[in-house]
């Protein structure tokens, strides 16, 4: 228990951290581009939007420091952002809501695919050492963990999408054609967007699992308590995943945790590439069209799903491993 | 058949980047129901590697290179992990150097014990628990700690709780690597006085690895001694304590003082052991020997039986030395 | 929070610099992953220093006709802006080298600085710049550099490299930090401690020469991100893209519907050189953890003896 408020008690400071991070740095940045910014969507603002914004960016007003920091933090914290400059009049919210879904569906479940499809492959790797699967995975993968998130992208839609025009690579369903409803039709169209971009995601990302989880195991297998399980007559797959994979498992945990920002790096590539209407796809429009309040949101909303993942991989060691729980 | 072990030239290599090394050479001895043979030897001459090349527990990089170990009559070597199940835990069971390293740290003890038992028969859940409790309470630990984590109890207690492992099928053979290594002198002593009353009471064989000769000479029936993957000593226990025959043997009854007897100026072996890859020519032992002489660095001795027991020195084995 | 996931090579004892060093070399020419890495390397190296001897031509200058296909004048073709694409591949490798080694060194060093002194200084020294540093492992990094590089407005290769020095060494400061906390208690540091040398001393003269292998490993592993980072940055346009590089080139591309418009060679090259960097410091990096733990190694397939 006291683990899990420990990190909870972490989790919070980062988020802290973060908003912080947030908050000071236009106000850092030599010259503030905030300026900039409301010099180019002056015309297009009401009054109240422009005073939202200077609060958020610490213009023109004659506030201190702190008291913008708590003004600031009073927004956030009743989640209001404000307007979107590029897509006025709409809200930030609203924006990122809809964002939101898409990136979910893709790089949720893609993730949490890659994570189950590579720690097995592991696992099977590690067990059978010296066979064809662990001979091959280390260099094949090594190299693919090299390779730019964005460039195997672009290779499959080259691939795929130009040369053999097999799949749909731009957006997340045909806009021509298509009206979002709850039609087999859409959701087919829906999935066929997906493919491409989900397999590029898939691939670049699942290299880790299976490399880190191949390194624990054969370090785990190596441990008195697997020969003791080998000794005691235990049947093999027990012991495979018993005694091997429970405690590999662990530290690989941790390590998923630390993964996640790179695996929201090739999110955001992925999307920018395929145009897919996600999370990071807006976040790189927005930085485009210096629509920074969207983009001050779109990033605190990666670094809020980041968090919490890691503080639910963090509670399934807790559940995994009885020492954690019993510890200080 | 009164004869529960036999193994026969048996050698181990350890295949490395550099070279095979053997590190187990041409090792032969038998094992009697109920007998209580004792292993001794500095750290790196192939007594651990020897148990658990017998237990058929090797690992890459190491394997078996040569020999038999026959077990109640059957020839271990070359079987499967499948073919082994069988005997493995109900007739022969490993007790290992540190529990809390040979314990699965996510699994209850309770929960350890049931898996071995589920791994050889279908036995109810009543008969588990009966039986988890009885082997715990044979060993003085209270069965409530069935639903313990390792890292929960004490050393001493999970070592013993190993060996309440090791009994839950009574085997004919109980092989321990250094049980008592981890522990401090006074939980040492009662750990063996509990494995000695155990072994009467049950009735099975032991083979007990240790490098603290002094521990083991209490306990064992017989004593053998090993030096750079070689056997230099063979014999009943008192025997070679009273009347060490190799200059080795000798060697290390002096490095050890007697609470009791008179003042004795301690005296070591000097020198190392050797490298197994870069093996000195001639007896392995000769480097470090006092009574070596010239043809001790050209011929490598075999064992000897002299009657009260073998042993692997030229000089001995010619009565040139007394 | 626990350790990262880590099979760092671990020293067994004191080993002065030199001894690593000359150790690494030997490992390096037998273990084939870490020769091929460290050929493709030098390679680079040596375009990064000399591009004229190869690539002719001026690589900014769109003095030519405009998407151009292979050819013996024009090896990879010309882009949608008539500029040489093979001159602007090869002049580009010593902007990625730049930043590749720039970025590792500095990142290495501070981490080296952070882990050790958070080991060595314990306390609230320790528990400071340990928070410190998971809280920056934590955030993250892509999108924390997107808004970073979004505000500085195109300052260019200088910005990227400062920026990415800036927030990406917590990681391996991490790892330093733990390989320094078991070298603390070993046995010749307490012989140091004993003779009366002083902490600062022990740290510079003796630890750290032992943590040779990790600090080169560490190295490796932050000049293989920022090469990432930096060029996944230079491609969404928060470069300069008016400097020749691969990940200027990659824009450039994907502004031109490069792919779609049939000229596939102006995204693939680019990224395949970026490819084949990584691969090459990720080959050294893995090659490294093989050499410190050899269980990892390739095993040798020996006649199915089930090795019972």
């Amino acid at each position: 228990m006291r683990f899990v408020l420990r990190r909870l008690g972490f989790f919070a400071l980062t988020l802290w951290a973060a908003l912080t991070l947030n908050f000071l740095l236009p106000r850092l940045m030599p010259g503030n581009p905030a300026l900039a910014m409301l010099a180019k969507f002056h015309g297009e603002l009401t009054p109240q939007s422009l005073k939202a914004l200077e609060i958020l960016f610490g213009v023109q007003t004659h506030a201190s420091l702190a008291s913008q920091y708590v003004s600031y933090l009073h927004q956030m914290v009743t989640f209001n952002f404000g307007i979107s400059l590029t897509q006025y009049p709409a809200t930030v919210s609203s924006v990122v809501g809809s964002a939101i879904w898409w990136t979910l569906g893709l790089v949720g479940l893609t993730t949490v695919l890659a994570f189950v499809l590579g720690t097995g492959l592991g696992i099977v790797a590690a067990w059978r050492r010296g066979g064809w699967l662990d001979s091959l995975l280390p260099p094949v993968f090594v190299i693919a963990s090299a390779v730019p998130y964005f460039w195997v992208a672009m290779v499959l839609v080259l691939v795929f999408g130009i040369s053999l025009h097999w799949l749909p690579y731009v957006g997340g369903f045909n806009v021509i054609t298509d009206t979002p409803a709850f039609s087999p039709g859409f959701i087919g169209d829906v999935l066929s967007h997906a493919i491409l971009p989900a397999f590029s995601l898939l691939i670049t990302t699942i290299g880790t699992w299976i490399l880190t989880m191949r390194n624990t195991m054969i370090t785990t297998l190596a441990e008195d308590y697997v020969r003791m399980a080998r000794a005691k007559g235990l049947p093999g797959r027990r012991i495979m995943l018993d005694y091997a994979a429970r405690n590999a498992i662990l530290p690989n945990l941790t390590g998923f945790a630390m993964s996640l920002g790179f695996v929201v790096s090739g999110a955001i590539l992925i999307e920018y590439v395929f145009n897919y209407p996600g999370v990071g796809f807006q976040l790189l429009q927005a930085v485009e069209g210096e629509d920074y309040p969207l983009m001050q949101a779109l990033f605190l909303l990666i670094t809020l799903a980041v968090l919490v993942a890691i503080l639910i991989a963090d509670v399934a060691t807790a559940l995994l491993d009885p020492r954690t729980r019993a510890a200080r | 058949m009164s004869e529960v072990l036999e193994v026969s030239g048996l050698s181990v290599d350890y295949l490395l980047d550099r070279g095979d090394v053997r590190a187990v050479d041409d090792v032969s001895f038998t094992l009697d129901r109920g007998e209580f043979l004792g292993i001794v030897g500095e750290s790196g001459c192939g007594k651990s590697t020897l148990l658990f090349a017998v237990a058929q527990l090797l690992a890459p990089p190491a394997r078996i290179a040569a020999g038999s170990v026959r077990f109640q009559g059957t020839n271990l070597v070359g079987l499967t992990d499948g073919q082994l199940s069988a005997i493995r835990w109900r007739d022969m069971s490993v007790v290992m150097q540190s529990a809390m390293n040979a314990l699965n740290p996510v699994k209850s003890i309770g929960a350890q014990f049931k898996d071995a038992m589920k791994a050889h028969g279908k036995p109810t859940a009543e008969q588990i628990a009966a039986r988890s409790a009885e082997v715990l309470k044979m060993v003085g630990i209270d069965p409530v700690h069935l639903g313990s984590y390792p890292h929960q109890l004490s050393g001493g207690m999970r070592q013993r709780s190993m060996i309440a492992m090791a009994m839950l099928f009574t085997p004919d053979l109980v092989i321990m690597d250094e049980p008592t290594s981890a522990l401090d002198v006074v939980a040492q002593r009662s750990l063996m006085v509990q494995i000695r009353e155990l072994q009467l009471r049950l009735g099975f064989a032991v083979i007990f690895v240790t490098h603290d000769m002094s521990l083991i000479s209490h306990f064992s029936d017989r004593l053998m001694v090993m030096y750079a993957g070689q056997v230099d000593e063979l014999g009943a226990t008192r025997t070679v304590f009273d009347r060490p025959l190799h200059p080795y043997t000798e060697g290390l009854l002096e490095a050890f003082p007697s609470i009791r007897g008179p003042r004795v100026p301690l005296k070591g072996i000097p020198g190392n052991p050797p490298d197994l890859a870069r093996l000195p020519a001639g007896c392995r032992f000769h480097p470090r020997c006092p009574y070596a002489e010239q043809r001790c660095a050209q011929v490598a001795p075999d064992l000897f039986d002299l009657d009260q027991a073998l042993v692997r020195c030229l000089r001995r084995q010619d009565g040139s030395l007394n | 929070m626990s350790v990262p996931l880590s099979v760092a090579p671990l020293d067994t004892g004191r080993v002065p610099a030199t001894h690593a060093l000359a150790r690494m070399g030997r490992a390096i020419r037998s273990n084939r992953k870490a020769t091929a890495g460290t050929v493709l390397i030098v390679f680079f190296i040596l375009v990064a220093l000399f591009p004229g001897v190869i690539a002719r031509d001026n690589p900014s200058l769109d003095a030519y006709k405009p998407k151009l296909g292979l050819s013996a004048a024009h090896l990879l073709g010309t882009t949608a802006y008539g500029q040489d694409m093979f001159a602007q591949l090869v002049w580009g490798t010593r902007n990625v080298m730049i930043i590749a080694f720039t970025v590792g060194l500095a990142t290495t060093a501070i981490a080296v600085l952070i882990g050790v002194a958070a080991a060595y200084l314990g306390g609230l020294w320790d528990a400071s710049l340990n928070v410190l540093t998971d809280v920056l492992l934590v955030i993250p990094l892509f999108p924390l550099l997107i808004v970073i590089a979004a505000y500085a407005r195109n300052g260019g290769t200088l910005v990227l490299i400062l920026v990415i020095t800036a927030t990406s060494w917590s990681y391996t400061a991490r790892q330093l930090r733990s390989q320094a906390l078991t070298l603390r208690s070993r046995d010749f540091l307490e012989a140091a401690r004993v003779r009366g040398e002083r902490k600062l001393y022990v740290i510079v003269m003796e630890v750290i020469p032992t943590m040779t292998s990790l600090i080169v490993a560490s190295f490796l592993t932050n000049a293989l991100y920022a090469v990432l980072f930096a060029s996944s940055l230079q491609f969404i346009g928060l470069g300069d893209p008016n400097t020749v590089s691969w990940g200027t080139m990659l824009y450039w591309a994907q502004n031109n519907a490069a792919l779609q418009t049939g000229q596939p060679l102006w995204a693939i090259a680019p990224g395949a050189c970026i490819a084949a960097l990584g691969a090459a410091f990720a080959l050294l990096n893995y090659a490294f953890d093989e050499i410190g733990n050899p269980a990892l190694r390739p095993v040798r397939r020996s006649k199915r003896v089930r090795s019972a």
